[in-house]
């Protein structure tokens, strides 16, 4: 039996601020954060047969790391070899592309080639290929300068040589773990937005967490807070075996115009620190360069910068100079919630039945279903013992990607709001409406239907967009009336 | 996916509703071409004039002075008093070669095959995002487009106290919108040491008591949900902080040439217009463009008329194989 969500009760629990001493729920595991992680893991717990509600600060889910990510489904070639990273991006690899067609979830079929544009950066080819064999990425193959540039004839003469890492693949970084939390609730989780945890007591046999919004009792925690992960940790637990050190991404989105130079992603040969400034396609049809590698202080400051962004500009034209007449169409930064080091921080307080999962910093969209499954694994060890839910309910998300078909293409969608993603009003009025899960800021609704993100950015739609909105969001796009 | 394409001909295809695309189309009916079909993605034809609430419109076209909005009905009604078809909510998503269009409309996707089309797309303003503009993107930032929408269209107000940016002609617009909708600009601010245009700045911020900064850049915009703080310098790189719940770009326009950038036809890759003759004809000869998609400055309402109308009669005698092909 499928345990079919109370749909008013998911409502309300998106609603307003009740009062922090109200009961809200009691469960088998609590999941904090709504980034992708907290996502995938509610999902595993929903499926597993347990009980689990995933409490999330904001009021929609990814506001934290997951909202600006590169979007690239990792194959691990490149990964620390024999890491728990490396295992978990190699299952949540399999996982997703085991999964991805069920829940009408896109992929972009690109491959990668690592591109060396200089005499040292080709002489470290050999060790890229030797890792990418002990990580199991078998089909690593090499391009010479004109295998590269008869594949990808837009890029610089400048090009030496590449590797070629055909299965590195682009998805839709925002519809993704959006069908991990809808099945999650579909199959008897429920979400908790505006609900910040601020602390919490470990009875013996159950927490007690402290929240905006209320009190929840879960028997297990998973501490998915992402770029919060420490502070949480000192909150509730008292002491935190990391810190969080956020390192911001920049990236320059070229227009549409700019998807068909290249079909691939271009990878430059990594350092330690990043993966470095990555050339690529995006799933709805742009072409984005980034992103940098910026240490800061703030965890909430996702400020572009201009020199930065035309520094980027210009290292893109420079790879590949026909990006020198297509225009600008976003700019925007992502933070990646490092550490002092350089690997997942999974801790474990097995005595308080709570699990930390720190420091997923660059590679957690691939990861995140098999961080789920490793967290899984950390339960039934622990003696969790929970029933499979037989024939779990899967559900569809919308595409938005630009290869596949959108929903403009079928009748009747009422009319086109806007005009340069081609959002329709149906789109629009589906997520806003939606029983299980409505969007609940306006950037919510935008990484669910694309609405505003395109050339215009607004200038046609803003208008249309504020009336649709009206009465939605805590921060609503119109501030007041006028008889004009 | 609808299972039916929808397929129609007709002699020329103008694809958008505006003045110019609205003028060509009555005088193409006028001078006796059969099936005019103007395409609009909006659910109201006019275009950017419908949001316009203030004068002066329609001097050269009706000897009137019009607010925009009553231009735009005028304007319609105009053209189809003289039979053209407007097909309205109807997107033009690809220009194919001679005159093949695909469209989208929510009766589903369908194709047009015209004899002659006619690019008239207008032109939009450049967003913070493609000006590079350092800072957080929180709420509260737009272009004059998107705000005299709001305004007119919408009665709604995006902020109260904004930062505007820029000296054209449309900044001016943009402070008389700001003005009838009770919104306050803390300050109106321009990179260059003088004014894009002279008279209707000094005047309007004169007039409306707004400080006016030149030689002035934004470093950065601050604010979490919210617009909260801009950052300015002026040309000595003196630093200041200006409070304000909003920040509106005004100006820079660009021709809304999408479809021309991802289609055969040559454009002029920096500025983005089609790349036509003197006659408006594009390197497609079965295409012409006419407008602000062309203008570059972009012009008022009128010119545009008078350059749609100017265009037609090209089209005719190109339909007639009187015109002399020179490119
Ligand atoms: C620039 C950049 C590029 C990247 N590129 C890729 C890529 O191409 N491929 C890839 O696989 N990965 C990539 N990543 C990595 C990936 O985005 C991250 O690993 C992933 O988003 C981390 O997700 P998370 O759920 O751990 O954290 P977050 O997304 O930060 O989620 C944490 C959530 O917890 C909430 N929260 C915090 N504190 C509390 C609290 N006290 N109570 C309740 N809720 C709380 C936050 O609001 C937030 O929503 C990239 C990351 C960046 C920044
Ligand atoms: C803020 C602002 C204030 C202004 N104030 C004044 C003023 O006071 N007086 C004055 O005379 N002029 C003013 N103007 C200028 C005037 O609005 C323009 O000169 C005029 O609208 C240009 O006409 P157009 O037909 O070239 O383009 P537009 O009016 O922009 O019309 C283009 C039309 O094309 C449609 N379209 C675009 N792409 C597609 C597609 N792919 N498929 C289908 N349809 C499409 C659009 O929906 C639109 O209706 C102002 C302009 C702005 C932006």
């Amino acid at each position: 039996m499928i345990n079919k969500p109370d749909k008013i009760i998911q409502k309300q629990l998106q609603g307003d601020v009740t009062s922090n001493s109200a009961f809200l729920a009691d469960t088998d595991v609590a999941v904090i954060g709504g980034g992708v992680v907290g996502c995938a893991v509610a999902r595993k717990m929903a499926l597993k047969g347990a009980s689990v509600v995933l409490i999330e600060k904001a009021s929609d889910i990814l506001d934290g790391a997951s909202k600006g990510n590169s979007a690239i489904l990792h194959t691990g070639f490149d990964a620390p070899v024999g890491t728990l990273e490396w295992q978990c991006v190699q299952r949540g690899y399999e996982e997703y592309l085991a999964i991805r067609k069920s829940f009408n979830l896109p992929l972009l079929k690109s491959g990668a080639l690592v591109a060396a544009w200089t005499e040292e950066e080709e002489s470290r080819f050999p060790d890229i290929l030797k890792k990418g064999s002990e990580n199991g990425v078998k089909d690593l193959g090499m391009l010479s300068r004109s295998e590269v540039l008869s594949r990808e004839p837009n890029l610089s003469v400048d090009i030496r040589a590449a590797i070629t890492v055909p299965r590195e693949f682009v998805i839709d970084p925002w519809s993704t773990p959006l069908a991990y939390l809808m099945q999650a609730l579909e199959n008897g989780g429920k979400a908790l937005f505006k609900a910040g945890v601020t602390g919490g007591e470990f009875t013996g046999s159950k927490w007690l967490l402290k929240t905006a919004r209320g009190k929840v009792r879960a028997r297990y925690v998973i501490n998915c807070a992402g770029l919060y992960g420490d502070i949480l940790d000192r909150d509730v637990l008292g002491s935190s075996e990391f810190t969080i050190k956020p390192r911001k991404g920049q990236f320059v989105v070229f227009d549409k115009a700019a998807h068909k130079l290249i079909t691939s992603i271009i990878l430059p040969v990594p350092t330690k620190r990043t993966k470095g400034i990555v050339l690529f396609p995006t799933i709805f049809g742009n072409l984005m360069v980034g992103p940098t590698a910026e240490e800061q202080e703030g965890r909430d400051d996702a400020s572009v910068d201009r020199n930065i962004l035309n520094e980027l500009h210009a290292q893109a034209i420079k790879k590949l100079p026909a990006l020198e007449n297509i225009p600008v169409t976003a700019t925007y930064a992502g933070i990646r919630s490092a550490t002092e080091r350089p690997e997942y921080r999974i801790i474990e307080d097995t005595e308080r039945n709570w699990i930390t999962l720190g420091g997923i910093r660059s590679t957690g969209l691939t990861s995140a279903l098999g961080l789920a499954q490793h967290v899984y694994g950390l339960l039934l060890k622990k003696g969790a013992e929970f029933s499979e839910v037989a024939n779990p309910s899967i559900p569809k998300v919308p595409n938005l990607a630009e290869h596949l078909p959108r929903d403009c293409e079928t009748p009747d969608y009422g009319e086109i709001v806007c005009h340069c993603e081609m959002v329709t009003q149906r789109e629009i009025k589906a997520v806003l409406e939606s029983d299980l899960l409505p969007a609940g800021s306006l950037s919510g609704l935008k990484r669910r239907t694309r609405v505003t993100m395109g050339r215009c950015q607004g200038f046609y739609c803003s208008a249309h967009l504020a009336e649709l909105t009206e009465g939605k969001f805590q921060e609503p796009i119109a501030v007041g009336e006028t008889d004009e | 996916m609808s299972d039916t394409l929808k397929y129609d001909i007709c002699d020329v295809a103008i694809i958008g509703g505006g003045p110019s695309g609205l003028a060509a189309a009555t005088t193409l009916k006028k001078s006796g071409v059969e099936r005019v079909v103007v395409l609009d993605r909006e659910s109201v034809a006019g275009g950017v004039p419908r949001h316009c609430g203030h004068p002066p419109f329609g001097i050269v076209e009706y000897k009137r002075i019009l607010s925009g909005p009553s231009y735009a009905k005028k304007i319609v009604k105009t053209a189809i008093t003289a039979g053209v078809d407007i097909w309205l909510k109807t997107t033009v998503t690809s220009l194919g070669n001679e005159g093949r269009l695909t469209l989208i409309s929510p009766d589903g996707p369908g194709a047009l095959e015209a004899n002659r089309v006619l690019i008239a797309t207008g032109a939009r303003e450049t967003p913070r995002s493609a000006r590079m503009i350092s800072g957080q993107r929180p709420l509260g930032i737009y272009n004059t487009g998107a705000l005299q929408s709001m305004i007119y269209l919408k009665k709604r107000v995006p902020f109260h106290r904004p930062l505007v940016v820029g000296t054209e002609i449309v900044s001016f617009s943009a402070l008389f919108t700001c003005r009838k909708a009770g919104i306050t600009p803390v300050a109106l601010v321009e990179e260059n040491k003088k004014t894009s245009v002279m008279w209707p700045i000094g005047y309007g911020t004169r007039l409306f008591g707004i400080p006016l900064l030149m030689n002035t850049s934004i470093l950065s915009i601050q604010g979490h949900e919210r617009v909260e703080m801009v950052k300015l310098s002026d040309k000595d790189g003196n630093e200041k902080d200006i409070n304000c719940d909003g920040v509106l770009f005004t100006g820079q326009f660009i021709p809304e040439s999408s479809l021309v950038r991802m289609s055969h036809l040559h454009i002029n890759q920096i500025t983005g217009e089609p790349i036509v003759d003197k006659y408006g004809r594009c390197s497609d000869p079965s295409y012409y463009a006419a407008g602000n998609v062309l203008f570059n400055p972009v012009k008022v309402a009128g010119k545009c008329w008078r350059a749609g109308q100017a265009t037609a009669q090209w089209i005719v005698k190109d339909l007639m194989g009187t015109a002399k092909r020179k490119i």
